[in-house]
């Protein structure tokens, strides 16, 4: 990854609403999206794809929702602790789902996030059903703020934690535990042989994509105010790993380029046309056919790997 | 207690019967082109505008109710004979031989296009038309009422599973399809035109879809969002059979109906969790579904 130009990027991202206000909340969720399309874009590595990771982008904006009812109401506790849960969630789901491989692995999961899905809208008493759960502004170290300040703040520390996360992210796809999932990919049996478990990587890397997942998806929770089931509902999984495909599944910035890319359509598309998951379902298909290494291929040198 | 039981046994196999003419598509479409068809939801749900479509001009034009019938049939030959070819010439045939990624992307792709297109057509007020039903009437046994409309689904449900095998088996291009499935190389090889296989196959798959989508209409109805929630069901019981495979799309439709009946007779709040619990139990006990195999992929 080159320097220069990923932090010009961070520092026009950062610069955007100061010029666009309104683009401030799409920006956030866009962000947002990036984590969650991070973790998806993890688990591509290593050639598992994943029609459920909506399901811990949910689960971490419920479990901010539950937390706040409960009585926490500091942003950081809320926050550490939904993405815990997240990853908690992911940890027990990904204990059995990482025996499986291809259609199977894609399927599974799905089939797990439609049961999460169904309970969350059927379950009126606990959840609110369909009317989702409110999530309400915490307070800063004590502070409490007002929406403005607050949506201002959630923004500006969502792309501190690009960053962060971004580069721990990078960090951990490059050692050695990150490499084996390309491993995975390639030749399973031969990883086998040399006396690395299989399970054990795949399950660090699918508790790790749950919790990139329940970042953002607390992160998305604070900035629209409320979760719904609809968080998810499969199509929003999809959704995910079209963003990290069409961002391209070779590095970090990928996933945050794809959902920027996805966020920025679509706000452009909802005013022009209602039409918008044709122009997405479009774009996709051009992507794949087109630009097999996403978007990022067209930025790096480096090869991003392909799917 | 039979006042109770058999209602709830016929709810069960007519919702069944819906269920498996969409996975059973699903799942000959993988066995032949080994492609998820994510947009497979999709179709059913053309299925059902195009019959209603039909329905309702029957109606409006006060032509021979009976006429609904063949309008029901005939729809979903007219969504198969459009869209098969279109869909498996132009995107399907593209991802052969492709990561499972980029099969169950692009479909997702196609599936995000039919949604919107649909929307576009019909508009977001659901359909009913309900002139079959209430042409075929009521029944009466043990006391208790039902729709006959309901048998003529099951009976149609078993026609689809008998057609499919007496197809596979017993036509000489049912032997071809099967040759494809077993080994696509060795079959192209002998000169079997896998081309026009993949097509006939894929826009079986449609029929079938298209069918379960017309057969809906009368019945529960067509509403947008029917599409992605009949993909997932169909996925499930896809899952739970074993894809590719047709007897076990026929089972797990049942285990399906039936979860989904007793599920709203026991705790309505759960008829939508019941398939993906079925789902999951089986999966766990069984990874590649009840008549699923690892190695060998029949049809």
């Amino acid at each position: 990854m080159r320097t220069i130009p990923a932090a010009a990027a961070v520092l026009v991202l950062a610069a955007l609403p100061l010029f666009a206000p309104w683009l401030q909340f799409v920006l956030t969720l866009a962000v947002a999206k990036g984590f969650a399309a991070l973790g998806v874009a993890v688990l591509l590595r290593a050639g598992l794809i994943s029609i459920g990771h909506a399901m811990f982008f949910a689960a971490s904006a419920y479990g901010v929702a539950f937390l706040a009812r409960a009585g926490i109401n500091d942003f950081g506790v809320l926050l550490i602790l939904s993405v815990l849960s997240a990853a908690l969630v992911g940890a027990i789901a990904g204990s059995f789902l990482v025996r499986y491989r291809a259609i199977f692995f894609a399927m599974l999961n799905l089939a797990v996030s439609m049961v999460f899905y169904a309970l969350c809208a059927k379950l009126y008493g606990v959840t609110g059903g369909t009317d989702g759960m409110p999530v309400p502004i915490p307070a800063i170290f004590g502070v409490v703020v007002a929406e403005p300040v607050f949506k201002n703040i959630l923004f500006y520390l969502s792309l501190g934690l690009m960053v962060l996360v971004g580069l721990a992210v990078q960090r951990y796809l490059n050692s050695p535990l990150g490499q084996a999932l390309s491993a995975v990919h390639t030749n399973e049996i031969r990883l086998e042989y040399l006396g690395i478990p299989v399970w054990a990587v795949l399950l660090i890397a699918y508790i790790i994509s749950a919790a990139l997942a329940g970042l953002g998806g607390a992160i998305a929770g604070f900035a629209i105010g409320r979760v719904v089931p609809d968080f998810a509902f499969w199509t929003a999984s999809g959704h995910l790993v079209l963003v990290a495909v069409l961002g391209g599944i070779g590095g970090v910035p990928g996933a945050f380029l794809g959902a920027l890319f996805l966020e920025l359509l679509h706000s452009a598309a909802v005013t022009v046309t209602d039409a918008w998951n044709m122009i997405v379902g479009a774009a996709l298909i051009v992507v794949i056919m087109f630009m097999p290494q996403g978007f990022y291929g067209l930025f790096s040198r480096k090869e991003a790997s392909r799917l | 207690m039979s006042n109770t039981i058999i209602p709830l046994l016929l709810d069960s196999l007519a919702s069944a019967a819906l269920i498996f003419f969409a996975a059973v598509g699903l799942t000959l479409v993988f066995s032949v082109l080994r492609v998820l068809n994510v947009a497979h939801g999709s179709l059913y749900s053309i299925g059902g505008y195009a019959a209603a479509s039909a329905c309702l001009f029957i109606a409006s034009k006060q032509l021979n109710p009976y006429l609904s019938f063949v309008a029901l049939l005939f729809s979903a030959v007219f969504v198969a004979a459009i869209f098969g070819p279109l869909i498996e010439r132009s995107l399907i045939r593209w991802t052969y031989g492709k990561s499972e990624a980029v099969q169950i992307l692009i479909t997702f792709g196609i599936f995000l296009i039919l949604e919107d297109l649909q929307r576009m057509i019909f508009g977001v007020q659901s359909f009913y038309e309900d002139t079959p039903t209430r042409l075929l009437g009521t029944s009466k046994i043990g006391g208790v009422v039902y729709l006959n409309y309901q048998i003529l689904l099951i009976g149609l449900a078993l026609l689809v599973v008998i057609g499919l095998r007496l197809l596979i088996n017993h036509t000489r291009l049912g032997r071809l399809i099967t040759a494809v499935v077993t080994d696509r190389e060795m079959a192209q090889a002998i000169g079997i035109d896998t081309n026009r296989i993949f097509i006939l196959a894929f826009s079986l798959g449609v029929f079938l879809a298209a069918l379960g989508g017309a057969l809906a209409t009368p019945t529960s109805g067509i509403a947008p969002g029917l599409g992605a929630d009949t993909m997932v069901l169909a996925f499930a019981v896809a899952a739970i059979g074993g894809l590719g495979q047709i007897e076990g799309a026929a089972v797990a439709s049942l285990i399906v109906g039936v979860a989904r009946v007793l599920a709203i007779y026991l705790a309505p709040s759960l008829d939508a969790v019941a398939p993906y619990a079925a789902m999951l139990a089986v999966l766990l006990i069984r990874p590649y579904g009840l008549f699923g195999s690892v190695t060998a992929r029949r049809i």
